[in-house]
């Protein structure tokens, strides 16, 4: 396939590993005292480990998971109420399949589905006003979630619905943004983070300049990359460079698909639906400034917090954990999935205690999917 | 409804004239068991099925089953299926194939099958036409007998359009013993072509995807494609269908099965490109999408190159090719080493595979 086999590449790969090794030599980087780089998006994690990235490069470069999967740090009590919603008998609930399976405080979307609730999974929020007005005796509400990837289409199906004058579509709105929680990390006296990769589609949104903090307030590297491997690994070795060279800067390694200053168009549309929230919970992290967006007052006949009076409470205590999950350490890199004492144990993708095992972009599903060969193979 | 196909009741008792269907769709009154019941049997099924009888059961006998040592297979599956007409098949071919495949792959020949109907009231006659008749073509091509049946009619929204059970017999010849349990470490693991056809084709047709694809579902049986196996490579040690689930739940099935790990080989998985643009697309696994045609072998190594040629000479076994192998047990059932040198676990898949977020 044309744009993707070119950066699945293995010879080429080489060339970029062997350079990797050099630079990671030049920095004194081993195995006991490792270089930690941070890949945020789940995406990257999941390729990472889809390729087996994390055991092609050098000894002294070590991988630390970031919360950029949107349904892993979606907090239990947003699953309850989105839950609540869908037990109205007019509502008709839509999300994206990722969600599907979550575990709330007590139960899934997936299991509120077989109790009786209408919940149906769509590919766009577009599709669920369609939805909307093809059933106009029903409230369709689609349970928005997502960082600046999904923020522009649930944006324009908002203005979609409201041009339409649909009176019987609404949006429950989780979609958060990426830099704070990458300052929440950054000011984490426990973290020891020396640079990150960041994630592609979201800068094709934002740009890269949301990330300058990065460099200019906390001295770190930042590579926006893109999704296939040798993307990854190209990324890792702009990360390193500049470690090298004694540089902290956002570089783009994802040029090809993200303009220096984001979409223009998609910004817009953010700017005109959502603001930003006070603060808004992630699992596993608490809650984090000013990370959260909500939707503007012009648009309230749109918003189901509104429509339903769930509104959001900043939570006073983070919500406690499933007994034993340390999803919260695992999120922040703290530890490896497979040290959690839960893993593969009580939290298997069949039972997922936490949802760092059910998305497809978890650390957890991606150390079970694609880690155990090495956990399992003999010993070399 | 009781009793055999060509003999459900009321069929064919040769003096009673039939008449017409009433309507274009079907009624509760057409599974009341009256008039009404025996038109929609005889006119929809029992005039297109071979051979027609009178009797309320089958009674077969079939010169296979004479031979000392020979064993009866029996098997039997149900087919739900949305949309229940798709590029390149419907239920009815779906679920003859699909119930044929369960027999050959034990390395049966089939013989008979028996077909029941749960429909939905408001299902139009013309769609059933169209079903029974690609059944009855299917059964010909295969060379099997429709003998039995039954229809029910339910309320609408009890089910969606038609559901379809076939029961398969077949007859196992003496001297052919093969399953997952005979499987040896250094088999060549063998399949007859491209993956993921009948999973893409059934999500594009589904037309919420706003994919317009060309895919066509694989599904067809896999009778002539196992005998020619059988001939030339008679130490075949396994084989199945690939079908819900996909290659990776087959393998994982049969791996456990077995107590080895399968490797396989992702340079060597045949795939479309337009079902890998698919599957990159909506972030799915094109080794969990279903198949209806994919047959999975496990052959010992001096007859895998025999197997090949064998198959390469069937209409279904064109593509046929290896995907690795069977391998001394490593701890998990099937690892996949990637093209860029890595390796990974291919699990079963874990509910269903959902569309991911970004």
């Amino acid at each position: 396939m044309k744009y993707v086999s070119e950066f699945r590449d293995p010879a080429a790969a080489q060339g970029v590993l062997s350079a990797i090794a050099r630079a990671a030599d030049a920095i004194g980087a081993t195995r006991g005292n490792p270089v930690h780089i941070m890949e945020i998006c789940g995406g990257h994690t999941h390729a990472i480990f889809r390729y087996g990235l994390d055991r092609m490069v050098h000894d002294g470069i070590e991988f630390i998971h970031g919360p950029g999967c949107p349904v892993c740090v979606l907090p239990m009590r947003r699953v309850d109420e989105c839950i609540q919603i869908a037990r109205h008998p007019r509502v008709i609930l839509t999300t994206f399949g990722d969600a599907m399976r979550v575990p709330g405080t007590r139960t899934s979307l997936m299991q509120a589905k077989a109790e009786g609730c209408d919940i149906r999974v769509v590919y766009s929020p577009l599709d669920a006003v369609e939805l909307a007005r093809r059933n106009p005796t029903r409230d369709v509400v689609f349970f928005g979630l997502g960082f600046e990837t999904t923020t522009p289409s649930t944006a324009l199906s908002i203005q979609q619905a409201a041009r339409d004058g649909l009176t019987n579509f609404s949006v429950f709105c989780n979609h958060i943004t990426v830099p704070p929680p990458i300052k929440a990390l950054l000011d984490d006296p426990h973290m020891e983070l020396d640079g990150f990769v960041g994630p592609g589609h979201v800068s094709m949104v934002i740009g890269i300049h949301p990330y300058d903090f990065i460099a200019r307030d906390y001295g770190k590297p930042l590579v926006v990359a893109g999704f296939e491997p040798l993307d990854i690994l190209q990324s890792v070795l702009m990360v390193l460079d500049q470690i090298c060279d004694g540089r902290a800067e956002i570089e783009n390694q994802y040029a090809r698909v993200v303009p220096e200053h984001g979409n223009k168009v998609s910004l817009a549309a953010i700017d005109d639906v959502y603001e930003t929230r006070p603060s808004f919970e992630w699992r596993g992290l608490g809650e984090i400034d000013a990370s959260g967006l909500r939707i503007r007052s012009k648009y309230a006949a749109f918003d189901a917090e509104e429509k339903f009076g769930i509104g959001y409470a900043t939570a006073r205590e983070p919500q406690a954990e499933a007994e034993g999950c340390a999803c919260g350490a695992v999120m922040t890199g703290r530890i490896k999935p497979p040290q959690c004492p839960q893993f593969g144990k009580g939290c298997t993708p069949e039972m997922p205690l936490g949802a760092l095992m059910v998305s497809s972009e978890g650390a957890c599903a991606a150390y079970w999917q694609f880690g155990r060969a090495r956990i399992t193979e003999p010993a070399a | 409804m009781r009793g055999l196909l060509a003999i459900w009741p009321g069929a064919h008792h040769g003096t009673r004239r039939l008449s017409p269907l009433r309507g274009d769709r079907v009624t509760l009154a057409h599974g009341g068991g009256g008039r009404a019941m025996r038109d929609l049997i005889e006119q929809i099924f029992t005039s297109v099925f071979v051979p027609h009888g009178t009797e309320d059961q089958a009674r077969l006998m079939d010169a296979a089953l004479q031979a000392p040592g020979a064993r009866l297979a029996f098997t039997t599956d149900s087919f739900v299926v949305t949309p229940v007409e798709f590029p390149g098949g419907d239920i009815g071919k779906l679920a003859v194939c699909g119930t044929i495949n369960d027999l050959v792959v034990g390395g049966a020949k089939p013989l008979w099958l028996s077909a029941a109907f749960i429909i939905e009231e408001g299902c139009a006659f013309a769609l059933l036409h169209r079903i029974a008749a690609s059944m009855a073509r299917e059964a010909a091509l295969a060379g099997v007998s429709i003998v039995t049946g039954d229809t029910k009619v339910v309320g609408r929204g009890q089910a969606d359009q038609v559901f379809v059970t076939t029961s398969g017999l077949g007859v196992i010849p003496p001297g052919r013993d093969i399953g997952a349990a005979r499987i040896k470490v250094g088999d060549v693991v063998i399949v007859n072509g491209v993956l993921g056809d009948h999973g893409a084709a059934i999500l594009a047709a589904r037309g919420d995807l706003a994919l317009s694809s060309e895919i066509t579902s694989d599904c067809q049986s896999l009778g002539d494609l196992m005998e020619a196996v059988f001939n030339a490579a008679p130490g075949l040690h396994a084989a199945r269908d690939a079908t819900r689930g996909g290659l990776a739940s087959t393998l994982n099935e049969m791996a456990e099965a077995a107590g080895i790990t399968v490797q396989i080989e992702e340079s060597l998985l045949p795939l479309r490109d337009e079902v890998k643009g698919m599957c990159e697309i909506l972030g799915l696994d094109p080794l969990y999408l279903a198949n209806e045609g994919t047959l999975v072998l496990f052959v010992p190594e001096d007859q895998a190159d025999l197997a090949l040629v064998a198959m390469k000479s069937t209409p279904a076994g064109r593509q046929a090719t290896r995907i690795g192998r069977a391998v001394a047990a490593r701890g998990v059932p099937v690892i996949l080493r990637t093209t860029f040198g890595g390796e990974r676990v291919v699990d079963m898949l874990v509910g269903d595979q959902l569309p991911r977020i970004c």
